[in-house]
C-alpha cells in the first residue's frame, strides 16, 4: 500500500465521531460574516445596513485577483457592517445579519434529486466556480477558480482528491463520503472536465474501510475516478506528501503541485462543487465536527452549519456549557488546528471541526534539554533539522535558518510531538518563518 | 468576552521523553550487570552502587548549588553515566572507592561544566574513564581472575585480558599469535562469547550486550547504524590484517568479542548527545570508530583503543552534523 516517502508519525487517532450521522444545524438569531475566509485580499461588502438578504445572496464581491465571493448563508436584514474578533483575535471586516425566516435565492435548487449530467465547458465551470464563491475546504481556503484556471504553459496530468482526513479526531470527510458518495463523483467529474485530465485519484487512508468501500463501489459507475487506499501515517493530507504518496512525484522548494502536473482538492471541496454547479448553491455552508475525548458519546456530533455562526452558539447546541476541565478549544485538528482565544468568533469557509480538549491533554509537558537524539529530524516529512532550527532562531540566526529551507517547513508538528524534551520547537520554527520573511521583504525594498 | 488557553500547534504529544529514554537505557544495562554479578561477585555490585550514587550525588548538587536549576536527576541519565562508567573498570576490590573519583570527574567535567544533559560534547562515563586510566594505570590494568561462578572473592592478576595477554606475549622475540594463545590457556571462542573471561566487569559478554541493544533497538532509542559500522568496521580491518598476517594481527572474530568493542558500539558510541543524528553522518562516525580502535589496538601502545577512538569521533560530531545534511524532500 501506498504512502509517502519520508518521515512522519502516528499520533493517536481518536476518531471518535465517525459514527455521528451529519445532522443540519438550527438557524441562530444572527450570524457575522467575514469577508476574508479565504487565503487573499478581503471581498468588499455590496450590501448596506438595513438590506434585506436572502439565504444565497451575493453580500461581498471578489474584487481582488486572488479573492473569493461571499455570499449570505441565512435569509434577513443587515444589521451593520463592522469589524468583527475572530476566534484567534484579529479583527477582520464583517457583514452582521439578523436572522428572519429562511428565504433563499430562487435560483438554488432545493430538490433532493440528484442532477448528474453537466454540460458547461470548462471555462464555464471556472466561471461559475468563481461566482459560487468556493474556496478549498482542506484548510488553506485557496480559492477554486484560480485553482482550476491552469496557467499557460503548465499542464495538469493528475487530479488528486484528498479524502485522508490524516488529523486525529476529524470525521466531516469521513461521514460526507459516507453520506454523499455519489455528488462527490460528480463534483470530481465536474473538476476533472474543467482540467481535462483522464484520471482522477481520490486517497483514502486505510484506518477508513467503510468509506475506502463506499467510493470503490460508486467509483465504478463513474469514469476516471480511482480509489486509492494509502498505508496510514501523518502528515498524509500535506499536499506535498499526498502528490507524493500517490504519484511518487515531489513537488520541489519553492514551487507548486501543477509544477508536477498535479492539482490536489479536498474531498468536501468536491461536494462543494456538485452543489455549486449543479444546484446553484453556493459555498455556506460546512460539514464540521464537534469532538473531544472528554464529551460523552452523545455529545459527539457532525453538523452541516452555516458559516458566520458563532462557535459560542455551536458549543451550546452540541453539549451545552463548556466543562470545567476544559483546557483548550481548537479549531481543526489537533496537529494543526489553531486553538481558539474566544468563541464568540463566527465560523469561516473551511471551518472543519471543534475539537474541546481537557487541562491534562492540552498541556504541554515542561521543556528539557535537547538530548541530539534526532527524533525530530527522523520524523519531519520535508527531510528538514527542527533542532537547528530551533537554536538557530533562539539566537536571532534568521537568514542561517533560511540557507537550511526554514521556508519548506509546512508546520506539520511532527517535530514537536515526537520531541522527547518537549522542546516547542514548531512554534520557533513559525517565529523563524516570519522573521525571516520580514527580513527578505525588506530587502527588496 | 472569557478568554480561553492557547498555544502554537500542535496540541498532542507523543508519549516519548528523556526519562523514559534514559530509564529504558537502565533496564538495557541490567543483563551486563547480572553477568558481572555471576563472574565477579559482590565486588561488581558494589562498585556499580558506588558509580551510580556519586554521579547522582554529584549531579544534584551541582544542579542545587552550582547552576541553582530544578533538579533533573530523576530522569536517569546519571544513573546511566554511572552504570556504564561502573561497566568501563575492572572489578576488583580497590575500584569500590576509586570509581567513585571517575564518577565524580565524569559528572562533574564531563557533563555538569558543560551545562548538563545533552550539552556535553564527550560521552562522560568515557572521560572518567580515561581519567581513571591515565591516572590510576596499575589499578584500572589489575584484573580479578575469573575462574568459578558467583565468587564472593576474587584473586587478581595483571594484564589478564585477552588482548592484555596477547599485546604482552607479543612483544617477546619470536612470538606469534597462536604461541600466545595456546602458552596461556586463553579462553575458548564460546567462553568468550558468553563472558567467561578477564575485562571490564560490563564488556566481558557479548551475549549480555546484544540482549541489551536488541531492546534498545527495538524501542527505537538506538539505530543500527552506528552498532554495525562500528563493528563491521573493526571486523573486516582486523580481518584485512589477518588475512595480510595471521602471526601478528588477531582473527576478526576474537577481535570484535575481545575487549570492549560490543559495549562501545553499542551503548557508549550510540549515545545520543554525542553521536550524529543523520545516518549517513552515524556510519561515518561508526566507520571512524572502528578504524581507529584497530588502529590505537594493533599499532598504540594501549592494548585497547575503544575508549580513545569514540572519544576522538565525539569530537568529530558537531563537524558530521554539519556536514551530513538528511535528505530533503524533493532534492
Amino acid at each position: 500500500m501506498k504512502t509517502f516517502a519520508m518521515g512522519g508519525v502516528h499520533p493517536e487517532e481518536n476518531k471518535i465521531s465517525t459514527h455521528a450521522a451529519i445532522e443540519q444545524f438550527p438557524l441562530p438569531k444572527q450570524v457575522v460574516v467575514l469577508m476574508n475566509q479565504h487565503l487573499g485580499a478581503p471581498a468588499t461588502p455590496v450590501v448596506a445596513k438595513g438590506d434585506k438578504v436572502k439565504v444565497g445572496q451575493l453580500i461581498g464581491e471578489a474584487q481582488a485577483f486572488m479573492c473569493a465571493n461571499v455570499h449570505s448563508p441565512v435569509s434577513g436584514t443587515v444589521n451593520k457592517i463592522d469589524v468583527c474578533k475572530d476566534p484567534f483575535g484579529l479583527p477582520k471586516p464583517a457583514v452582521y445579519i439578523d436572522v428572519e425566516g429562511d428565504e433563499w435565492m430562487e435560483t438554488i435548487d432545493r430538490t433532493p434529486d440528484i442532477k448528474r449530467e453537466c454540460d458547461l465547458t470548462p471555462q464555464e465551470i471556472v466561471a461559475k466556480l468563481k461566482a459560487m464563491g468556493i474556496v478549498g475546504l482542506g484548510g488553506a481556503t485557496f480559492p477554486a477558480h484560480i485553482k482550476y484556471s491552469v496557467p499557460e504553459g503548465k499542464k495538469a496530468e493528475y487530479l488528486i482528491i484528498n479524502a485522508v482526513e490524516c488529523e486525529p479526531y476529524l470525521t466531516s470527510d469521513h461521514r460526507v463520503m459516507l453520506e454523499h458518495a455519489e455528488e462527490i463523483c460528480i463534483g470530481i467529474s465536474i473538476l476533472r472536465k474543467a482540467l481535462g485530465v483522464p484520471n482522477a485519484y481520490v486517497g483514502i487512508e486505510n484506518n477508513k474501510p467503510e468509506p475506502i468501500r463506499v467510493m470503490t463501489e460508486m467509483a465504478k459507475k463513474f469514469e476516471g475516478i480511482i480509489v486509492e487506499p494509502l498505508k496510514m501515517k501523518y502528515p498524509q493530507g500535506a499536499e506535498k506528501q499526498l502528490i507524493n504518496a500517490i504519484t511518487g512525484r515531489k513537488v520541489p522548494s519553492g514551487k507548486l503541485p501543477i509544477d508536477v502536473g498535479c492539482v490536489v482538492s479536498n474531498v468536501g471541496t468536491t461536494f462543494a462543487v456538485y452543489e455549486a454547479i449543479q444546484k446553484n448553491k453556493p459555498l455556506i455552508e460546512n460539514i464540521l465536527t464537534v469532538t473531544g475525548k472528554m464529551l460523552a458519546a452523545n455529545q459527539q456530533h457532525n453538523y452541516q452549519v452555516r458559516i458566520g455562526i458563532s462557535y459560542a452558539d455551536i458549543v451550546r447546541h452540541a453539549i451545552g456549557e463548556l466543562p470545567a476541565t476544559t483546557g483548550k478549544v481548537i479549531s481543526g485538528g489537533p496537529m494543526m488546528g489553531k486553538a481558539m482565544s474566544n468563541l464568540d468568533g463566527p465560523t469561516v469557509k473551511g471551518a472543519s471541526s471543534v475539537l474541546i480538549m481537557d487541562e491534562s491533554e492540552a498541556t504541554r509537558a515542561t521543556e528539557g534539554n535537547c538530548i541530539r537524539c534526532g527524533k525530530c529530524m527522523h520524523a519531519c516529512p520535508m527531510g528538514l533539522e527542527p533542532y537547528l532550527f530551533s537554536s538557530l532562531v533562539r539566537n536571532g540566526r534568521y537568514e542561517e535558518a533560511g540557507d537550511n529551507h526554514i521556508l519548506d517547513c509546512i508546520e506539520c508538528g511532527c517535530c514537536l510531538f515526537s520531541c522527547p524534551a518537549n522542546k516547542p520547537l514548531t512554534d520557533e520554527i513559525r517565529l523563524g518563518k516570519n522573521k525571516l520573511r520580514a527580513i527578505m521583504a525588506a530587502k527588496k525594498k | 468576552m472569557k478568554l480561553l488557553n492557547v498555544s502554537g500547534s500542535p496540541h498532542v504529544h507523543s508519549d516519548e521523553s528523556t526519562k523514559k529514554i534514559m530509564w529504558r537505557v537502565n533496564l538495557a544495562l541490567v543483563p551486563m550487570l547480572l553477568v558481572a554479578t555471576a563472574f565477579f561477585g559482590l565486588n561488581a555490585l558494589l562498585i556499580s552502587a558506588v558509580s551510580v550514587a556519586t554521579c547522582v550525588l554529584v549531579q544534584w548538587l551541582i544542579e542545587k548549588y552550582v547552576m541553582k536549576t530544578p533538579s533533573t536527576v530523576c530522569d536517569g541519565s546519571a544513573v546511566v553515566t554511572g552504570l556504564l562508567l561502573a561497566f568501563n573498570v575492572p572489578a576488583t576490590a580497590d575500584m569500590i572507592w576509586l570509581v567513585a573519583i571517575g564518577a565524580l570527574v565524569a559528572m562533574g567535567i564531563g557533563k555538569m561544566s558543560f551545562g548538563g544533559l545533552g550539552k556535553n560534547p564527550f560521552n562522560p562515563a568515557l572521560v572518567g574513564r580515561v581519567f581513571m586510566l591515565i591516572s590510576f594505570p596499575v589499578q584500572m590494568t589489575t584484573w580479578p581472575t575469573v575462574g568459578k561462578w558467583f565468587p564472593m572473592t576474587t584473586d587478581t592478576v595483571t594484564g589478564a585480558t585477552p588482548l592484555g595477554v596477547i599485546k604482552e606475549g607479543l612483544t617477546h622475540e619470536g612470538a606469534t599469535i597462536q604461541s600466545v594463545i595456546e602458552a596461556n590457556n586463553l579462553p575458548s571462542l564460546w567462553d568468550i562469547f558468553l563472558g567467561h573471561m578477564g575485562g571490564s566487569q560490563g564488556e566481558i559478554s557479548a551475549i549480555a550486550i546484544l540482549i541489551g541493544a536488541i531492546y534498545l533497538l527495538c524501542r527505537k532509542i538506538i539505530t543500527w547504524h552506528i552498532p554495525v559500522s562500528f563493528i563491521g568496521t573493526a571486523f573486516i580491518f582486523s580481518g584485512i590484517l589477518w588475512l595480510v598476517n595471521p602471526d601478528v594481527y588477531m582473527d576478526p572474530v576474537m577481535t570484535i568479542l575481545t575487549g570492549g568493542i560490543m559495549l562501545g558500539a553499542c551503548f557508549m558510541a550510540t549515545d545520543m548527545v554525542t553521536s550524529p543524528m543523520s545516518k549517513s553522518g552515524q556510519l561515518i562516525f561508526g566507520f571512524g570508530c572502528g578504524m581507529l580502535t584497530i588502529i590505537i589496538r594493533n599499532w598504540g601502545s594501549y592494548p585497547e583503543g575503544v575508549s580513545f577512538a569514540i572519544l576522538l569521533m565525539n569530537a568529530v560530531t558537531p563537524l558530521l552534523n554539519r556536514w551530513c545534511k538528511p535528505r530533503r524532500f524533493a532534492n
